[in-house]
């Protein structure tokens, strides 16, 4: 149960893919996050114009997507998860504004304690039994998506001496191409913990890093129910191809 | 005035190193949320085409094997199509084209069954030697790393991807060592001898 009757594509999933902005981008070494030293790539990256292996990517189908798969306070044992409940959406789209549909949109995160249901996570804060953290779902026909989760917890990790997660959710989300393929952390507006990140702070500029920062939304929010967070997805934008693919005696 | 409808690609944060509760959630132990995890293999039974085996590890600068490395794979099938959307038209319905493939957690092991691609057209129409596209995340990697995997034995002299690789000798870390029939090893390396080309795409 991979990718199942992949939805009909147009022009616009077809053309060459803008460039990396990689200024935009954290650089690859950045000391202050330690683990990037001895794991970032030494010599320049090979420039390439994207290509067809870039251009197309593969795409998921509604029936692998089960009912409860972005309900994170119920998808794992159908008793809720204790923490703060909110709903986290937002909209897929690329470079030029349009909406994405029909792509998959993962998450996963630590509980309300800032603990992760993983093998290699011992901080002492202890596991919810019914949070396992993992969501996933398909964007609609205007590219929105939208969690029902608890908002994750700050966590210590051994970085220096005293260094804090700010609350965070991992992305991964697909494009049409597989050169879109990207994975980020959308943090909460108002966090004091986010400038002191030394992951947060591998992008240098400003307004990128405010660009993963969620405000709450609380037009989407549900009186005595949950708060919203609002998280907005920008992936690269494709070329129009009809240069390339111009008539003839054009 | 700038224009309004250019808005900036989200920046990347690193995948961090505990991708697999998101993504591969039962190979962590994980179960009871996703009835499998996605992208167990680019093929179903009755794919056209020569199965391959690959097999590698990611390592670092210090030379450690990654445990914590999640890489995914997009490839055509065995007339060089692409499935999905492919503008020349529909792919082998047993491929898929696209795995998900974590390093095992004690030895940094990664393995992938599949069928060799076909050729793929560069833009200009030359025609790109048989490649799998591989993106690479992790704790410490900060952006995704795009590679490629080609084969020892198949003709690689004109593809103009590996011709844009300046130095000769790094195009060779692109290229999977046969091992035996159909079995070929393929170990990316991160920084350092032996650096792995990684491409801006």
């Amino acid at each position: 149960m991979t990718q199942d009757s992949p939805h009909p594509r147009n022009s616009v999933d077809r053309g060459a893919l803008y460039p990396r902005d990689r200024d935009w981008h954290p650089a690859a070494y950045t000391p202050g996050y330690k683990t990037s030293v001895t794991r970032a790539p030494s010599r320049p990256l090979v420039a390439l114009g994207s290509t067809l292996s870039e251009e197309t990517g593969p795409a998921f189908g509604q029936n692998a997507i089960g009912d409860l798969d972005n309900n994170l306070i119920l998808n794992f044992t159908g008793q809720p998860a204790i923490g703060e409940r909110i709903i986290l959406h937002g909209r897929v789209v690329d470079e030029n504004g349009r909406g994405i549909p029909n792509v998959l949109v993962e998450i996963w995160q630590a509980n309300a304690g800032g603990r992760y249901r993983h093998k290699k996570d011992g901080y002492l804060a202890p596991l919810d039994p019914n949070f396992a953290g993992c969501g996933r779902c398909l964007t609609a026909w205007d590219g929105s998506y939208e969690f029902l989760t608890v908002r994750p917890g700050a966590y210590p990790w051994p970085n220096d001496v005293n260094s804090w997660r700010p609350m965070h959710v991992h992305f991964s989300v697909f494009g049409t191409g597989f050169g879109q393929r990207l994975i980020t952390q959308c943090y909460f507006q108002g966090d004091p913990l986010i400038d002191l990140c030394p992951i947060v702070k591998t992008i240098g500029q400003r307004k990128a890093i405010e660009s993963l920062v969620a405000p709450l939304d609380m037009n989407r929010a549900i009186p005595m129910d949950c708060l919203a967070y609002q998280f907005d997805i920008v992936l690269r934008g494709r070329r129009q191809s009809v240069f390339e693919n111009r008539m003839e005696g054009m | 005035m700038g224009r309004l409808d250019d808005l900036k690609e989200t920046p990347s944060q690193t995948a961090g190193p505990y991708v697999h509760i998101g993504l591969t959630p039962n190979k962590l132990g994980n179960a009871g949320v996703y009835p499998v995890d996605l992208g167990e293999s680019p093929i179903r039974d009755g794919a056209q085409g020569e199965a391959v085996t690959i097999t590698g590890t990611v390592r670092d600068g210090a030379g450690m094997i990654l445990r914590d490395a999640l890489i995914e794979i997009w490839q055509a099938d065995a007339d060089g199509i692409y499935p999905g959307n492919d503008p020349r038209g529909a792919a082998d319905p047993n491929v898929t084209g696209w795995a998900r493939i974590i390093a095992d957690f004690d030895s940094g092991e990664w393995l992938l069954n599949t069928i060799k691609p076909g050729r793929v057209p560069y833009p200009d129409g030359r025609s790109m030697a048989p490649h799998i596209s591989v993106w690479v995340v992790a704790r410490g990697i900060n952006l995704g790393l795009q590679t490629r995997i080609y084969f020892e034995d198949e003709d690689n002299s004109a593809c103009p991807v590996l011709a844009r690789i300046e130095q000769p000798e790094r195009r060779e870390t692109l290229i999977a060592r046969q091992t035996g029939p159909g079995h070929y090893r393929f170990d990316i390396v991160l920084q350092g001898d032996g650096e792995t080309v990684f491409f801006d795409i």
